[in-house]
């Protein structure tokens, strides 16, 4: 086994003892679940035209809790292990600095997602014993998406982690983080737009950069094809994209910042002192 | 061959090593004492590669250590100041012990047991529940059974009773003749057996270097 290896699976041994883990593993997992029962339950009874407004609670839901509870439970994993000296004795074995990031990022990763995966899998299964016909493409699609961003907050979460030098600021800035997209989701937008300071195209830009928008209106478009809730919005990016490329964006936007994030972590974390 | 040379380290606007320049060959025995705050655990930690330098440079055996952290780190067993709180078992740290640095968990175990802890006996327990002077047993026996040719020691004695200091001395006695140690303490008297050298530094700086 290599050292990267190693690094992740004690990880995520040391996280299943947790109790963040188990209060994740509850709420998250089965609000997932109960998100994508309720869209399989929908599709039944619609056939997957209208999008209900109990979803789209689910999405807004989503929104609102994958980032936080990411960004809560790993951007601690290397500031507060530096603040405890943890990491001083860790790192006086001969393992290198990238096989630690890159293994705890791992460990993390898998820890986060997989509960949010299983929970999607519960759904289909349900769906199957409910004798619903299951929609894969749907349920590939979404959970490309929850990929997409758990796969950014863990970047940021881990990115934050290595530039601040204690806890409490990594818990500080992760919150700052999250508000600020949170807020730019609509309030600060749609305030810009009611102004009429800039022109449509402009603020529909600037939502697109922001990888909560483009989770939502991903997700929008995956259960409603029509995106009849966004309004005139909606006709604006379908026309100017069309219905793929929303998609296909809304999985590669949110990784490929992610990722960018994370190499950015890695090399502070290497350049920078350890302790 | 440890190689410290005109090493510089600044915290915010104060130099903390400030040109420390030694050198530890093979087999040494260095008592590095001077008063809180001298610089002794920040010179430790440059050499374990933890600190890139303002200036100066660091080797170890020809590596240095930010660049080269893999080779310096296999020749040097260490234990920190504080025993850290550690949340894995005892278990899964001697795992991860012996898969980075190919430890013999055994000799681990061996290790403990001549300062009586029975690791055997606390294998799921986490690192952090032990009791000091056990956390501080159990580093001591990594430390010992990694075999390299530099021991460092910041403070180890503080949470060891005093039969458990006489039988880490005692284990210190028996290291192989090319280990090098480097034994920070503020009581030399208790290792005066064990050095054959001692380095007094103050505000950053090697002020006294004698051999004994
Ligand atoms: N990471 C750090 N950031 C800022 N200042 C630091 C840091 N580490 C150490 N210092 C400062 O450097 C100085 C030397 O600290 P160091 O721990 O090397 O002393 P020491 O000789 O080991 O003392 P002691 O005998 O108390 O262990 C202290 O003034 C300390 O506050
Ligand atoms: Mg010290």
């Amino acid at each position: 086994m290599s050292n990267l290896a190693l690094v992740a699976k004690l990880d995520i041994k040391e996280s299943l003892r947790s109790r963040w883990f188990l209060v994740y593993l509850l709420v998250f997992g089965g609000l997932m679940a109960l998100f994508f029962i309720t869209g399989i339950t929908d599709s039944v009874v619609m056939g997957f035209t209208g999008l209900s407004r109990l979803l789209l609670v689910y999405i807004q839901v989503t929104i609102v809790i994958l980032p936080i509870f990411i960004l809560i439970t790993t951007v601690k994993s290397i500031s507060a292990d530096r603040e405890s000296a943890i990491l001083e004795y860790m790192l006086s074995f001969p393992v290198s600095l990238s096989d630690y990031y890159w293994g705890k990022m791992v460990g993390r990763f898998l820890i986060t997602f997989t509960p949010v995966f299983l929970a999607l899998l519960v759904g289909i299964v349900w769906g199957v014993v409910k004798g619903a016909e299951i929609p894969w493409a749907v349920f590939f699609i979404y959970s490309a998406f929850l990929f997409a961003l758990s796969a950014l907050f863990l970047g940021i979460a881990f990115f934050i982690s290595t530039i601040v030098k204690s806890h409490d600021m990594a818990l500080g800035s992760s919150f700052v983080v999250w508000i600020t997209l949170l807020a730019f989701l609509d309030i600060a937008l749609i305030g810009l737009m009611l102004q009429n300071r800039w022109s449509d195209e402009v603020v529909i830009s600037i939502a697109m950069l922001n990888p909560l928008e483009v989770f939502r209106v991903g997700a929008i478009t995956l259960f409603d094809p029509e995106l009849t809730v966004m309004g005139p919005v909606a006709y604006f990016l379908l026309d100017t994209f069309g219905r793929e490329m929303i998609l296909l964006y809304a999985v590669i936007y949110p990784i490929s910042l992610g990722l960018l994030f994370a190499v950015a972590g890695y090399l502070f974390f290497k350049k920078r002192d350890l302790l | 061959m440890i190689e410290v040379r005109e090493a510089r380290k600044r915290f915010s606007d104060t130099f903390v090593l400030d040109g420390v320049t030694l050198t530890i060959g093979e087999g040494e025995r260095v008592a590095l004492m001077g008063p809180n705050g001298a610089g002794k655990t920040t010179l430790v930690r440059a050499i374990l590669g933890f600190y890139h330098l303002d200036g100066g440079r660091i080797t170890v055996d020809g590596y240095t250590p930010t660049e080269e952290r893999v080779r310096v780190l296999e020749r040097i067993g260490f234990i920190p100041q504080t025993p850290p709180p550690i949340k894995l078992s005892l278990e899964e740290l001697m795992e991860y012990v012996s898969q980075s640095s190919g430890v013999d968990r055994e000799a681990i175990k061996r290790e403990a047991l001549r300062m009586e802890l029975d690791i055997e006996r606390n294998l799921q327990k986490p690192f952090f529940k032990l009791s000091g002077g056990m956390k501080q047993k159990l580093l001591i026996a990594i430390a010992l059974a990694k075999e390299g040719s530099y021991l460092i020691f910041d403070e180890p004695t503080a949470n060891l009773d005093p039969k458990a200091r006489e039988h880490f001395y005692s284990l210190l006695e028996e290291l192989p003749e090319r280990v090098a140690t480097i034994f920070i303490t503020h009581r030399i008297e208790e290792i005066a057996g064990l050095v054959n050298r001692k380095v007094y530094m103050d505000l950053g700086k090697v002020v006294e270097d004698e051999y004994l």
